[in-house]
């Protein structure tokens, strides 16, 4: 990937490194992120608790919690630098260009407001409509993303409706001003799997009315495999792999990416061929001097205990678009 | 709230009436000390009257029978007489009421008006210096005794700079006709402006002692509520949003914030309600609390008796009161 921002890109990280001071010492959370989203596509972001992934799209808002902070890098989003707005220039694209949804709807909206205040308030701070009309937009809202009896739902609280519902009333607030770019964290981790295929139908049914990008940030590459045009796998705060979803699961360049797919459980497959990783995500302030998987590669070798770069794969389907991976065996024989 | 409910908190007065009844008499009859003795004073009354006045006020009979009596007469709204004062016992502690509201009143107002805005910004820069300093200001109006405190403000604004008057509620020849009895209302219902700057002035300074120390507890309870408030994850959900920096803390965390607030101001409130003893003698109020000290002092068990039943009765509707607030704040609670 080059170092330069992608002009095609609707939002383009290059070098994104989110730092959080500990006991001991400095923690990169996000350490040198390289990652486009196209306008209209739905990338993937993969990897465990603790990868990064959440962060560095925190980051991409300037939403990472004190002491927490952005040490390096460049955002840039249709074609300006976040990281040099002014903070109000930055707080009128929240909500309005980039929207964000976050993993349980529960927390994630307010305890003591209606839902559809706080659908209407989007579009009050974006001055998109106010007072009677913004509650009216929320119930249209609400009924486009598929909540029944919208306009009995606009006036009750979080906690009167089921997850699934309130999963729905959330994405209504975050596609409220009709965004070009949704973040969408974790959007199905905290409800019954019974929910989750039609909260995911919604999200790629929105992401065609609207013609917008969706980052999908998840660990469950069985969903990504679904849902996404292409993937970024992350572990333990760098991009590891990324490619069309097809060829990264297809043929995984990283033992990580190949660790994470071995260890998912099939319908055709007995339990004793899941092969969980060995091992666990290191800890973030007493990293591996190498590549940061090394310790539970089962194809490690002495080069891995030098720092190994990102490298593009050059093959056949590259008009496909881009691979890229961080591993010393890239291109060799497995 | 439905009516049943209501009803329902209304029937839990009773029990709670009728056991502070019994803490009270019994209370008051442990105490030693005769209430006939302390009235006549025995060097210069002979055993005939000591006996007269025993009998007159019902003191003759055994304690059991005074306490039905007393609880006979209390459902049908009668407290007996003052023995002191010979008059009835509510007209005593009514006449008394208004000065102790709105003295708690005003450090109400004092309290809020301080601890609200210092608790959202000292926890909004946690950590920063106007969080340390709130943090030692809140020590130190925990810690500082109200007489000392007041004897204090006295001797700066009263007698060193004399632009406060020490003591009182209102200056003489600047009485207003009662009609709330609060005098800052009822001067200005008279539409007299120095009645209303005199009474100011003389609530001035017990204002200031009940309400900064009742602050520095506020204070501190909306500081760590609001700290826990914007660790919430609807907090980044709300920045995500794109909302000002003002509404996510003005309305989206500071709503959540005040639950534990409210609590505490309503205990607090109806603890100043009994009338701060200390402080209304520091600076000669004429509320409640200087009158049951003066009564327990006397032995003037109807009064003492009727005033810890108005405590116990303004305290269960205070936290009545907090609880129709609560609902207010916090959807997710159903009376």
């Amino acid at each position: 990937m080059s170092a330069l921002p992608a002009h095609d890109a609707l939002l383009s990280l290059r070098g994104l490194t989110t730092v959080f001071p500990t006991r001991h010492g400095e923690v990169r959370a996000a350490d040198g992120v390289d990652l486009d989203v196209r306008p209209g596509e739905c990338l993937g972001v993969v990897g465990e608790s603790g990868s990064g992934k959440t962060v560095t799209f925190l980051s991409v808002l300037d939403l990472v919690r004190r002491p927490g902070r952005i040490e390096a890098g460049t955002i840039v989003f249709d074609g300006r630098d976040l990281r040099r707005l002014p903070p109000e220039a930055l707080r009128a694209i929240r909500g309005r260009d980039i929207a964000m949804t976050m993993q349980d709807a529960l927390t994630a909206l307010n305890p003591a407001f209606t839902v559809g205040a706080q659908i209407a308030e989007v579009l009050e701070a974006h001055g998109r409509a106010t007072g009677r009309s913004a509650l009216d937009r929320a119930v249209q809202l609400l009924e486009q993303v598929g909540v029944p009896d919208p306009a009995r739902r606009v006036g009750v609280y979080p906690h009167q409706l089921s997850g699934g519902l309130r999963q729905r009333a959330m994405i209504a607030a975050a596609l409220a001003c009709q965004p070009r770019l949704l973040i969408a964290d974790e959007p199905t981790t905290a409800l019954d799997v019974t929910i989750q295929a039609q909260v995911l139908d919604l999200i790629a049914d929105m992401r065609q009315r609207l013609g917008m990008s969706v980052v999908l940030i998840t660990h469950d590459l069985g969903i990504v495999a679904e849902r996404c045009d292409r993937v970024v796998v992350m572990y333990a705060g760098q991009v590891v792999e990324s490619g069309p979803t097809r060829q990264v699961i297809g043929a995984p360049a990283h033992p990580y990416t190949a660790g994470l797919l071995a260890s998912m459980p099939r319908l055709n497959q007995t339990r004793a061929a899941i092969r969980p990783i060995e091992g666990q995500i290191p800890d973030p302030a007493r990293l591996p001097p190498g590549c940061r998987f090394e310790p539970r590669c089962p194809r490690r070798r002495s080069e891995c205990l030098q720092p190994v770069p990102m490298r593009d794969i050059v093959r056949a389907e590259r008009a496909f678009g881009a691979r890229a991976v961080r591993c010393v065996l890239a291109g060799a024989a497995p | 709230m439905t009516p049943l409910k209501l009803a329902e908190r209304i029937l839990q007065l009773v029990p709670v009436l009728l056991g502070i009844a019994v803490i009270a008499f019994v209370m008051m009859a442990l105490t030693p000390g005769d209430p006939v003795e302390i009235m006549l004073g025995d060097a210069r009354s002979t055993p005939e009257q000591r006996d007269a006045l025993r009998h007159d006020m019902g003191l003759d009979r055994p304690p059991l029978e005074r306490f039905f009596v007393f609880l006979g007469n209390a459902l049908s709204g009668d407290f007996g007489l003052s023995f002191f004062h010979r008059r009835p016992v509510m007209d005593v502690i009514l006449e008394r009421v208004p000065a102790t509201v709105e003295l708690t009143l005003a450090a109400l107002f004092i309290a809020l008006a301080t601890a609200i805005p210092l608790g959202v910004l000292a926890a909004v820069r946690r950590n920063g210096w106007l969080d340390r300093a709130a943090t030692i200001g809140s020590l130190l109006g925990v810690s500082l005794p109200g007489f000392w405190f007041g004897i204090l403000l006295i001797m700066l604004f009263a007698v060193h700079l004399q632009v406060l008057p020490v003591s009182g509620r209102i200056g003489f020849g600047q009485e207003v006709p009662p009609v709330t009895r609060l005098l800052l209302i009822d001067s200005l219902i008279a539409g007299r402006l120095d009645s209303f700057a005199a009474a100011l002035r003389h609530l001035i300074m017990p204002a200031l002692t009940l309400g900064l120390a009742m602050g520095a507890i506020l204070m501190r309870v909306t500081r760590t509520a609001m700290v826990e408030a914007l660790a919430q994850d609807y907090i980044v959900f709300a920045e995500a949003k794109g909302l000002s920096r003002a509404r996510i803390l003005g309305r989206h965390a500071l709503k959540n914030a005040l639950i534990p607030t409210v609590t505490v101001a309503a205990i607090e409130t109806g603890s100043l309600l009994g009338g701060n003893m200390i402080v209304e003698t520091v600076f000669g109020w004429p509320g409640l609390g200087r009158l049951v000290v003066e009564a327990i002092f006397a032995r003037n068990y109807p009064l003492v008796q009727a005033a810890v039943l108005l405590y116990a009765a303004t305290y269960v509707m205070l936290n009545f009161a907090a609880d129709l607030l609560y609902t207010a704040l916090n959807p997710r609670v159903r009376l």
